[in-house]
């Protein structure tokens, strides 16, 4: 197979050096690296990461080709520096059986662009009653160790403890998206000053913090762990802070969008806004922000919720849920956590690579840069400042947040096992 | 500048008691034989209502038709947010038909705000209520109302309502008509209580400019207009108060809570009355309650509101909110 | 419509005992004319219209010594160039109380140009009754007729140039009574 030399990369951000990919490894990294035989890539100066690793993508096949596909979403995530995605059971049909994951999984592995993880919902049909066959979806060819209702909460917690307990059986985890239904019907953003406002039903952070207190709790009793997708309120913060204090195996994520946006952008009423769990306050972005870089939220994960233009292009009430994310993350974090000496270039490294691949059980992702090692890479132009365009999205779907705004950093090369997905900014 | 009347938190002062002094001219046409001006001639307005609500669409029809506008009545019904009904589809639809002005009613918050900032469609939007957001007319002709009552016609033009003090009873929570009191009423230099059971107001009304209070005895006393809001019967089942007979009786108007308002207050009521309920019969039918005139200066407002905005070349009501980009 | 800010280089071309004497007249020919004045009401168009018209009928009240119905007539609504303005704040229309069915209009205003404000009020009238006849009493007329509309009673006939204005001022709006000629802002 073909060597790369990755000329004067600042690996994690360090001091810059040379990396050399031999086949679908790290052979040597270090100082004055010869280039013989090498395809030399000059990085001058940009930052080298391990490819990130994105817990909580939707990738809508089967069901919904017409937001996504794996094709499309494995591109958008090789363009956004990811070399592994995780994707989420609410497809058409249900990802709850064998036969589903390993479809996802095979045309993940067909495409090419990055490794492909099917998460397997919990309960039949996400409809919160029955058991899925958690152990035949991770015994398939699938490998599935990540289990998650996502869209919908387990919220009868019955159900939720004999997950918990199940999963046991072969290491599985339970990523919960904590929202009690009740006291969210007809919700619509997050309820507060501006929802009093606007007059939009009103979707109480107790709703998320409520659930999540309950499953650690749930997670301690039957000594299991538990991930909570996407937390969005520095009350969810709080206890989960609290839960890890007492050694409760729990593990959360938080997305870009929560990092950076607010409920104030709703005032606007357009539905590109519109997402679940909803913007929260500044105080909330805050305190999500100081949570990811002490370490009591551990990754971040994208929710990258791709939607046709016409479930934007109407009124709020009538949209879809969701913003995509896989390209657009990493500019997010390099504004709201490094860009703010929050996190440095290690640290993120650690919430979007080492951690969710550890969480996922994504073996060969997450890994050292460093010789010997999978050669999963993604390189960063982080001086880069430019505004958003979502017409250059490699996703089938443009519902960003972030059409026009300016963002720092652009992920230039992205390596899958030493092949080359994205070279200059272009797909292969 | 903006073209149209989304919110009645969008207007300014001088922008609100422009409106107040142009109804009252329109008023009179009402005492005229020809009941007709020929202002918007040539102009169509169509009426979009993707909800029921006879009284208010027929209110904005007489309106337009004392300016001569052409009138397209369009409703869409039961399909508030139904999914394959697209708002801008139909929209856009009316507008290829020459509409110079769209007057929606919408359940979904913030429909007419799409409407009138999206691109979709170049006409003037009128909100005439939109979800539990806005309802901006309805709060200008309650203000009108009271202007009429506690200041006098004539006597009234120029003025604000500085000063007054007006009780808004009953379900805010779901309540376009009480935010858009409050905007209104704030603008206008009234001091605004908001009475009701504590699971019927909103997260957030502490951010509301007016006060708020659980007990409507307290308040009655030291009112120049309380006006009832109408409580459905259907909150009773989602557990926002025990019972109709419980409401009724911490929140209702009766007539012995009438007499002990002060002699020139009046009772004021946006329609249609539960009677029985948040409102007595004896109240309902007394001369201190507005109901009738309410209707009546419904019509003059719709029309100041839209000469205003249809009359020239450019709307004569100024918006501070920025436009969407 | 002119403005009411007299130009810097505005000469008189009537002042305060003027315009007292002319309406004068124009009461007195009223009073000729309709054989009494009987049935007389007088409608201003405001602004100005609207004083001259009150000044009128005191006039009209001195000479026959009988009160003669005075209102306003706005015709904002019935203009034929709303639409190449921002719409404009109403006036006033106060017709008295035994209405105008009929009776003899005699439409007031202080100065006769396009003629378009007379047709205006035309229009406003016919939507409010349906008077014997109509009459119109103007205090300037100072030419360029677009439409075919003559004055029943002039005050001064003022031959003018399109490049110039003509400002009316009274006591009661502007605390002088004057009529001022002078060179339009933008031909100067």
């Amino acid at each position: 197979m073909s060597k790369t030399l990755i000329r004067g990369a600042k690996v994690l951000g360090g001091e810059p050096q040379d990396v050399l990919i031999d086949g679908g490894t790290i052979a040597e990294v270090g100082a004055g690296l010869s280039a013989e035989g090498a395809e030399v890539v000059e990085a001058d100066g940009k930052v080298l990461l391990p490819g990130l690793v994105d817990l909580h993508t939707h990738l809508r096949e089967p069901g919904r080709e017409d937001s996504e596909t794996v094709l499309t979403g494995t591109r958008a995530a090789a363009s956004g520096g990811y070399t592994t995605v995780f994707a989420m059971a609410n497809t058409f049909p249900v990802a709850d059986t064998a036969g589903v994951v390993e479809q996802v999984w095979r045309l993940g592995k067909e495409h090419g662009y990055c490794d492909v993880q099917p998460i397997g919902a919990v309960t039949v049909g996400l409809d919160g009653r029955k058991l899925a066959e958690l152990g035949a979806m991770h015994e398939s060819a699938a490998g599935v160790t990540v289990f998650s209702d996502d869209g919908k909460c387990v919220h009868d917690a019955v159900i939720m403890r004999r997950a918990l307990e199940y999963v046991k059986a072969f290491g599985g985890v339970i990523a919960q998206h904590a929202q009690e239904p009740r006291l969210t019907e007809g919700a619509q953003m997050n309820e507060g000053i501006v929802s009093a406002e606007l007059g939009l039903g009103g979707w109480p952070a107790v709703a998320e913090e409520s659930i999540i207190a309950r499953d650690v709790l749930l997670a301690e009793h039957v000594g299991s762990r538990v991930h909570i997708c996407h937390l969005s309120t520095a009350g969810s913060v709080e206890i989960v802070r609290w839960a890890k204090s007492r050694g409760i195996a729990v593990t959360a994520e938080v997305t870009p969008h929560h990092l950076l946006l607010t409920d104030e952008l709703v005032r606007t009423y357009n539905p590109v806004y519109k997402v679940n769990p909803p913007l929260r306050t500044e105080r909330d972005v805050m305190a999500l922000r100081e949570a990811l870089a002490d370490g009591t939220i551990d990754i971040v994960a994208t929710d990258h919720a791709p939607h046709p233009h016409e479930d934007k292009d109407c009124e709020w009430a009538a949209a879809a849920m969701g913003m995509v994310g896989l390209e657009t993350a990493l500019s997010v974090v390099q504004e709201t956590m490094v860009d703010t000496g929050l996190l440095d270039w290690a640290g993120v490294a650690d919430r979007m690579s080492v951690k969710p691949a550890q969480i996922g059980q994504a073996t060969g992702h997450g890994r050292p840069v460093s010789a010997g090692e999978p050669a999963n890479l993604t390189l960063v132009d982080t001086a880069y400042r430019g505004l958003v365009e979502p017409a250059g999205f490699a996703s089938r779907s443009r519902n960003t947040p972030y059409e026009g705004r300016e963002l720092p950093g652009r992920v230039t090369h992205t390596w899958l096992r030493g092949k080359a997905t994205l070279v200059d900014g272009k797909l292969t | 500048m903006q073209r149209h009347l989304i919110s009645a938190a969008d207007l300014t002062r001088d922008d609100a008691v422009l409106i107040l002094d142009t109804a009252e001219e329109m008023a009179r046409v009402a005492d005229r034989p020809i009941k007709k001006l020929p202002t918007l001639r040539g102009r169509t307005i169509v009426n979009l209502f993707f909800e029921d609500s006879t009284r208010t669409r027929i209110s904005f029809e007489a309106a337009e038709k004392r300016l001569s506008a052409d009138v397209i009545n369009f409703t869409a019904k039961g399909s508030s947010v139904s999914k394959g009904e697209s708002l801008k589809d139909t929209a856009q639809t009316l507008e290829a038909m020459g509409v110079d002005a769209v007057v929606i009613r919408h359940g979904a918050s913030g429909a007419p705000y799409r409407l009138a900032n999206s691109g979709w469609i170049d006409a003037v939007v009128v909100n005439a209520g939109d979800g539990t957001h806005q309802h901006p007319t309805q709060a200008l002709l309650d203000a009108f109302t009271m202007r009429r009552r506690l200041i006098g016609p004539d006597a009234g033009l120029g003025q604000d309502l500085d000063g007054r003090r007006i009780t808004i009873v009953g379900d805010v929570l779901h309540s376009r008509v009480a935010r858009s009191n409050v905007d209104l009423l704030h603008t206008l230099g009234a001091e605004v209580t908001l009475v009701a059971p504590p699971t019927l107001l909103p997260v957030g009304v502490e951010a509301w400019p007016c006060e708020v209070s659980y007990d409507l005895d307290s308040t009655l006393t030291k009112s120049d207009a309380v006006m009832m809001l109408r409580v459905q019967r259907e909150r009773m089942n989602a557990a926002f108060f025990p019972t109709e007979r419980e409401y009724s009786r911490r929140y209702g108007l009766d007539g012995d809570r009438m007499a002990r308002m002060p002699e020139h207050a009046v009772v004021m009521h946006p329609g249609p009355m539960v009677r029985g309920m948040e409102i007595t019969a004896e109240v309902a039918d007394s001369d201190r309650c507005t109901v009738v005139e309410q209707v009546a200066n419904g019509v003059s407002i719709r029309m100041a509101v839209l000469y205003l905005l249809l009359g020239g070349n450019e709307p004569a009501v100024t918006h501070p909110r920025t436009e969407e980009k | 419509m002119d403005t009411h800010d007299a130009p810097s280089d505005a000469r008189p071309v009537l002042e305060g005992p003027d315009i007292a004497r002319v309406l004068t007249r124009i009461a007195h020919e009223i009073v000729e004319r309709a054989k009494g004045a009987d049935d007389v009401v007088l409608l201003g168009i405001p602004t100005r219209g609207v004083f001259l018209a009150r000044r009128i009928a005191d006039k009209l009240e001195q000479i026959t010594e009988r009160k003669v119905p005075c209102g306003s007539l706005d015709i904002t609504m019935y203009r034929d160039d709303l639409r190449m303005h921002p719409p404009r704040a109403l006036a006033r229309t106060e017709i008295p109380g035994d209405g105008i069915d009929g009776k003899l209009v005699v439409l007031v205003d202080d100065v006769l140009f396009s003629g378009r404000t007379i047709r205006a009020a035309l229009d406003a009238l016919n939507d409010i009754g349906r008077p014997r006849a109509v009459q119109l009493a103007v205090l300037v007329d100072r030419g360029h007729r677009e439409l075919p509309i003559r004055a029943d009673y002039v005050g001064k006939n003022l031959p003018t140039s399109l490049r110039e204005t003509v400002k009316v001022q009274l006591a009661e709006e502007d605390g002088r009574d004057t009529v001022l000629l002078g060179a339009k802002p933008d031909a100067q």
